[in-house]
């Protein structure tokens, strides 16, 4: 019973130390990366490259969630108020859902999985095939040519792309209420309008930011630290995935919280 | 060779990997101009030591200089960047430069290529594309590159044919005598090692147990070092192969 016991503390206390030096393992790596934003050499064209590769590949998946978030919330909100009301609650529900929340949330959760992933096995295999080594010897510091481009293209690209899923999400909602609901068309758009406010889009983009960056700096972490062949780069891809989308979820709340406590 | 001055130096160097001490007590100078060998049966630690003379891996204990950082290495495995052309991981260093000139760098890369035995037409492959042994060999174009004043090699001639292994044994050759560099080659090939050394090092157990010319190599009463030169199953060095 009692080894029992003394089993059970070494595996919490190891898990905890783990924990808390993967913590800071992290912390330091991401220090690093922030302190190579602002040094020479700038890689722009990898810079270029990467944002292209996020923001712009990225549109079809972001578009097709926000459109059905969109439509979601129109049905959503429609049935859960009265009919009389129906027409101005159901715009502006839409409005600020996705504005605020999906379009930013499922947006990144989306890229994590696209870009992330591809970010962990890329750095990951380039790691354990010895070509992160290669480029110290060729005079090239390996954090500012693959990881800083990554992290300043993902997250000045995570709020472009929000900004347009906030566009197509208020679409979806539009379609359902004017094809569904028998709304009309040009009520709805002025309803949306005049409930347009700008802190609801500013807040979404910065929380889009934000999980730009984790996004990207999660995806560069794994790869970076993956050892073990295939399978730890296989690791890599999923942890990254997995962490960063817990981390976008907790600061969605954490940011929420600072733009919206009363 | 005494009189010239020591470009690489490896004192007491240690390094273990969790409780295995693959390193315990490295010792090795370079000079310039000269060419050393290190052998030693796999796993004993080779690549494990190149890797602390380049700062990618922290020694335990011990002290590593080199006077220039004007460097070219052949990693093992080639280690080229996949997503990079064959010319622009030949070129890589000249096109990370400011205005570089792709055009030169390209006719760089391709004259590279050429002295390593690859036609001109490899230039835009992608590394995926390639042999092994055409890796290895566009590895070493990288490596030579930058005009580098010391060259590390990683088993330059594995996977290569015996025709090739000379055209590549002769270029080392070259880079030392004509181009004045400083070399340390990696290999288990005892043809290349006797065409390339200067000097020959033995790694054994954790530590360089021999070092001479190749002529003192075929004269040595050392067990381990003529074991190791004959290739032979029996003798001191023991390898471990147990059936479960
Ligand atoms: N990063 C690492 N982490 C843990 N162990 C390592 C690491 N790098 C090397 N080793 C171990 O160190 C030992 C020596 O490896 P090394 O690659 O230097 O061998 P080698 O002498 O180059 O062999 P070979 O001739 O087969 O290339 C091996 O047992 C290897 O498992
Ligand atoms: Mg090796």
């Amino acid at each position: 019973m009692f080894e029992k016991f003394l089993s059970f503390v070494n595996t919490l206390g190891r898990f905890v130390i783990g924990f808390f030096r993967a913590s800071g393992d992290l912390i330091l790596f991401t220090a690093q990366i922030l302190l190579y934003v602002f040094k020479a050499p700038f890689y722009i064209n990898e810079t270029i490259r990467m944002s292209i590769e996020i923001g712009f590949y990225s549109l079809p998946v972001v578009a097709l969630t926000t459109i059905f978030s969109g439509m979601v919330i129109a049905i959503q909100t429609y049935e859960a108020v009265s009919k009389f009301s129906a027409e101005g609650a159901v715009s502006m529900v839409v409005l600020v859902a996705v504005t605020r929340e999906l379009a930013p949330v499922m947006a990144a959760l989306m890229v994590a999985g696209r870009i992330g992933a591809a970010m962990a096995a890329e750095i990951g295999t380039m790691r354990v095939t010895e070509q992160i080594d290669a480029l110290s010897t060729l005079r090239t510091n390996p954090v500012q040519y693959l990881i800083v481009p990554r992290v300043v293209a993902g997250t000045l690209m995570m709020p472009l792309l929000v900004l347009i899923g906030d566009a197509i999400g208020v679409c979806g909602g539009y379609l359902v209420g004017v094809t569904k609901m028998d709304f009309n068309a040009t009520t709805y758009l002025i309803n949306t309008w005049n409930t347009l406010k700008a802190m609801d889009i500013v807040s979404g983009m910065t929380k889009a930011a934000v999980f730009g960056f984790i996004i990207t700096v999660l995806g560069c972490y794994h790869g970076f630290k993956s050892q073990g062949g295939a399978q730890g780069v296989g690791q890599a891809t999923t942890n990254a995935v997995v962490s960063s989308s817990i981390l976008i979820l907790i600061f969605n709340y954490l940011l929420t919280e600072l733009f919206f406590k009363m | 060779m005494k009189e010239k001055k020591v470009r690489i130096s490896l004192s007491h160097v240690a390094k273990a990997f969790g409780k295995k001490q693959v390193l315990k007590d490295v010792s090795l100078d370079v000079h310039e101009g000269e060419s050393v060998v290190i052998i030693g049966g796999s796993g004993t630690g080779k690549s494990v030591t190149l890797k602390c003379l380049l700062g990618l891996i922290t020694p335990d204990r011990g002290s590593i200089s080199m006077t220039t950082d004007n460097i070219g290495m052949l990693f093992q495995g080639a280690a080229l960047f996949d997503s990079l052309s064959v010319w622009e991981n030949v070129s890589f260093v000249m096109l990370q430069k400011k205005h570089a000139d792709r055009d030169a760098a390209k006719k760089l890369a391709i004259q590279k290529l050429a002295q390593v035995g690859l036609p001109a037409e490899v230039a835009d492959a992608y590394p995926a594309d390639l042999s092994g042994g055409m890796k290895k060999r566009v590895g070493l174009a990288r490596a030579i590159a930058t005009n580098p004043e010391i060259i590390f090699f990683d088993e330059p001639t594995t996977g290569l044919d015996p025709i090739m292994s000379d055209v590549i044994n002769d270029l080392i050759v070259d880079c030392v005598k004509k181009l004045g560099a400083t070399a340390l080659t990696i290999t288990h090939d005892m043809n290349s090692a006797r065409k390339i050394a200067d000097r020959i090092a033995m790694l054994y157990n954790g530590e360089i147990i021999w070092v001479g010319t190749v002529a003192e190599l075929d004269k040595t009463t050392n067990p381990y070092v003529r074991q190791f030169v004959a290739g032979s199953a029996k003798g001191p060095i023991k390898m471990e192969v147990k059936a479960e």
